[in-house]
């Protein structure tokens, strides 16, 4: 398997660094090796955040993203901030509930309305995290989808696992229908 | 060796799994970024191990509580950055000169001053060394992966109770903040090492007598010893004194006491070093940078090496000199503006060059930036 | 001093540094016979102070002693007592060391009542580095560093510490000695802040500068100014006018810091078995 670079963006308060947890502990239980960073500003809710994870079947030194081959841009300020710097063909996953009008001229735009399916179809807008990440794993098969939903359900509180599912779901499905 | 399950955890979670595996049993600290998680996560710890956490009223005080502790026996650990550790600095002083064990976890972020606080920088390397007023000894051990986070506190809480000093753990931001999978020991497989006590009578206890050991023992509080503490200088009994030839060999014998234990404390990590030309000496994440840029260099087919100082004061001076036969030049790539290559220049510039490369925005090194340096004096 | 207070005392270590004619000295004495009368274990009492010239005492004294930072006496015996709630811990301070340098310590080990013996040497000035003003110099008062009088304001100590949270505050003067020494075995029960604020008087850098006369003119000042509490409950504002208050001035004791987190190790303890 190649270096795999995701960065996930958004604004404080989304659950990106959280996600970035999940998928790089996903990774974990597949034997793999991880490195999850962050950078954020002052604020606790609000601002530009970012979280970054690097996939890789060996050791990880450079623990920072060179590259990105997967960019997740849940605000419009996050998609202008982070969204233009990627991999040739790369792949950029723009939340179109969140982002008003997004293109760029190498990578491949992915629209999806992650947060308005997290309030409308989850009915919980605190899930938006989970279906992104599963749309990030959907496109790029890094780890499989069990090996997430394991992941999922090792971190989210009790008696939240149904609407984390759904939510895991519907992320796949949106995902798989896109590539 | 018994591994606990692989997780994927943070630089400074590490450092705390690290502090209770090595028996750290107080933590007195005042919050600052982006340390805090240090101080949170002894909070809730502590109290389960039947040890104590205090939120103290400033970083000073954070400091001065932990000295306390120290010595009714406990082993003792404070964590803070920048700002905070420059108020530190003169219990830091009282600490050497007293000879209390203690740890202090800098995860160094941009400074001068408030700086940058979720920034990552290595501009505390001659703080920690110098920081405090006066000359005194101190150890620093300097950590380039969470796995390290964990074994290097280990390391630093019993170097501090081994050799009576306090002993930084100098991270950066991006190595306490990182997460990284790491199968971390059992507890019960961590070696541990605890402060030696006296065995004589309270009536023959010097708690600072100049011996073979150089390591005085020290009394518990509370324990029938009714010894006397003093930051001033004092004589193998403990108190004050203004004789110069008592000072003159108690100043010795710290400025020394660890010159004995050099093969202990001195740590340090090689990679491709044999048929180096060019060597790399990096620490902490910048360490990481390195590895990447020689893997690169070398498929090039460029001699490059790298030499890790872990720990960082006392230098591994005699380990490094003994690696430049075939060396043309050294490079430090740093996130200040040339510290330890002030250190590494005063070491090696007889024997070959030495060259810094300095980044003090608030971003890492990148291996790139290695390589381009690299290929630049070649 | 009492013979039987001499091995609370190391004697070789006497006579002490400080002036003639300084309170001092009375105040340690009176610290020693507290002690002496209390039921507490010499063993287990630690004796910590900060820099100045009442920080020396512990020098004196006959148990683990710890000579801090100039104002970090607090600070140290936070943790001497909450990583050891056996261990009796005083707190010997002076006012420069504990309400300049030291004020954020002393407010903050209030609030917490944690069960420490704080005795606060007031001398109203700091008489070790030669008579510069402190929080406690009286306004308009000469000192080094304030040669056309005083223009701050003082702090009213016990009001301070009451208003912080001590749960037991009283004030002695180096003249009411006796009731010095029951104000510390009243602090040394109370299970909690206590703050004791012993008067002092320094002839050499305070009392000389302000044309106070000899050392025993001093002492007669403490006797003439203090009013004990019991006495000015009958008296009018006029007649107290000018003087200030001895005794027990509060008594409050609640819920102390190492006790609360003993027993957090308590409920996690149960909780996890």
């Amino acid at each position: 398997m190649k270096r795999w670079e995701f960065r996930l963006s958004g604004s404080g308060g989304q659950g990106l660094i959280t996600a970035g947890i999940i998928l790089g502990e996903a990774a974990v239980l597949e034997g793999k090796e991880v490195v999850q960073s962050q950078s954020y500003g002052p604020e606790a809710r609000g601002g530009a955040s970012k979280a970054e994870v690097i996939i890789d079947t060996k050791k990880i030194y450079y623990p920072k993203v060179v590259l990105p081959d997967i960019i997740l841009a849940m605000s419009q300020e996050a998609a202008q901030k982070y969204g233009s710097e990627i991999k040739e063909n790369g792949i950029i996953v723009i939340d179109s509930s969140m982002v008003d009008d997004f293109k760029h001229d190498k990578a491949k735009v992915i629209k999806i309305p992650i947060t308005k399916l997290a309030k409308d179809e989850v009915g919980k807008t605190f899930t938006a995290n989970i279906i992104a990440i599963a749309v990030l794993v959907g496109l790029t098969k890094v780890v499989s989808f069990d090996s997430l939903k394991q992941a999922v359900l090792n971190r989210i509180p009790k008696g939240t696992e149904g609407i984390n599912t759904k939510a895991l779901e519907i992320g796949w499905q949106w995902s798989q229908e896109k590539l | 060796m018994t591994i606990r399950k692989t997780s994927l955890i943070q630089g400074n979670r590490a450092c705390t799994e690290g502090a209770l595996a090595a028996g750290v049993r107080f933590y007195a600290g005042y919050p600052i970024t982006p340390s805090t998680e240090i101080a949170e996560i002894m909070s809730e710890e502590l109290p389960k191990f039947g040890g104590k956490f205090v939120q103290m009223e400033d970083e000073i005080a954070g400091m001065a509580c932990i000295l306390g502790a120290a010595l009714t026996g406990k082993k003792v650990l404070t964590a803070s950055s920048g700002p905070g550790i420059s108020l530190k600095q003169e219990a830091i002083g009282y600490a050497a000169m007293a000879e209390i064990p203690c740890v202090i976890v800098n995860v160094q972020r941009l400074g001068p001053s408030t700086g940058g606080p979720t920034s990552s920088a290595q501009g505390d390397i001659m703080q920690a060394r110098w920081g405090t007023h006066g000359d005194h000894p101190i150890i620093a051990l300097c950590p380039s992966s969470v796995y390290e986070c964990f074994t290097l506190t280990v390391t630093a809480v019993n170097f501090a109770e081994k050799f009576r000093t306090p002993v930084y753990v100098l991270l950066d931001e991006i190595i306490g903040h990182m997460r990284e999978n790491v199968e971390l020991p059992a507890y019960e497989e961590i070696q541990i090492i605890d402060r030696k006590k006296p065995t004589c009578t309270p009536q023959e206890y010097k708690p600072y007598i100049i011996d073979e050991s150089m390591i005085p023992e020290m009394a518990d509080f509370g324990t029938g010893y009714r010894w006397h503490v003093t930051g001033l200088f004092h004589d193998e009994t403990g108190f004050p004194t203004g004789k110069t030839e008592i000072i003159d060999n108690q100043l010795k014998r710290l400025m020394n006491k660890f010159s004995k234990y050099e093969d202990e404390i001195l740590l340090w990590e090689e990679s491709k070093i044999e048929d180096a030309e060019i060597l790399l000496v990096a620490y902490g994440s910048t360490a990481r940078s390195a590895l990447d840029a020689i893997e690169t260099l070398r498929n090039e087919g460029i001699k490059v090496g790298l030499f890790r100082p872990i720990t960082i004061w006392p230098f591994p001076e005699k380990a490094l000199k003994a690696k430049l036969e075939k060396v043309k030049h050294i490079i430090v790539p740093e996130m200040n503006y040339g510290q330890l290559t002030l250190e590494v220049e005063r070491i090696c510039k007889d024997k070959t060059l030495v060259s810094g490369l300095f980044k003090v925005n608030s971003l890492p090194i990148t291996p790139d930036e290695i390589i381009a340096k690299v290929k630049e004096v070649l | 001093m009492r013979p039987d207070l001499h091995h609370l005392f190391r004697m070789d270590k006497l006579p002490h540094i400080w002036c003639p004619g300084c309170g001092h000295g009375i105040i340690t004495r009176a610290i020693g016979e507290a002690i002496a009368d209390s039921d507490i274990d010499l063993e287990q009492t630690v004796i910590v102070s900060g820099i100045g010239c009442s920080s020396r005492a512990p020098g004196y004294m006959n148990f683990d002693t710890l000579h801090t930072l100039h104002g970090r006496a607090l600070a140290f015996a936070t943790g001497v007592k909450l990583s050891n709630p056996q261990l009796n811990v005083f707190v010997l301070t002076g006012d420069g060391d504990a309400t300049a340098i030291g004020g954020n310590h002393f407010i903050h080990a209030a609030r917490r009542n944690i069960n420490l013996n704080v005795i606060l040497f007031n001398n109203n000035i700091y008489g070790m580095t030669g008579g510069q003003y402190s929080p406690l110099t009286p306004t308009g008062k000469m000192a080094t560093t304030s040669p056309y009088g005083n223009l701050e304001n003082n702090f009213d100590i016990p009001v301070l510490a009451i208003a912080s949270g001590a749960s037991y505050v009283a004030r002695g003067t180096a003249f009411h000695d006796k009731l010095l020494v029951d104000c510390i075995k009243e602090g040394i029960k109370n299970k909690g802040f206590s703050l004791i604020e012993a008067m002092s008087m320094c002839p050499t850098s305070y009392g000389r500068r302000n044309k106070m006369g000899t050392a025993a003119d001093m002492l007669n000042d403490l006797k003439t100014s203090a009013v004990n509490i019991n006495v000015a409950k009958k008296l009018t504002p006029e007649k107290l006018e000018g003087k200030f208050l001895i005794g027990t001035l509060h008594h409050k004791p609640y819920r102390e810091f190492t006790e609360e987190y003993d027993k957090l190790i308590d409920r996690l303890r149960k909780e996890g078995d």
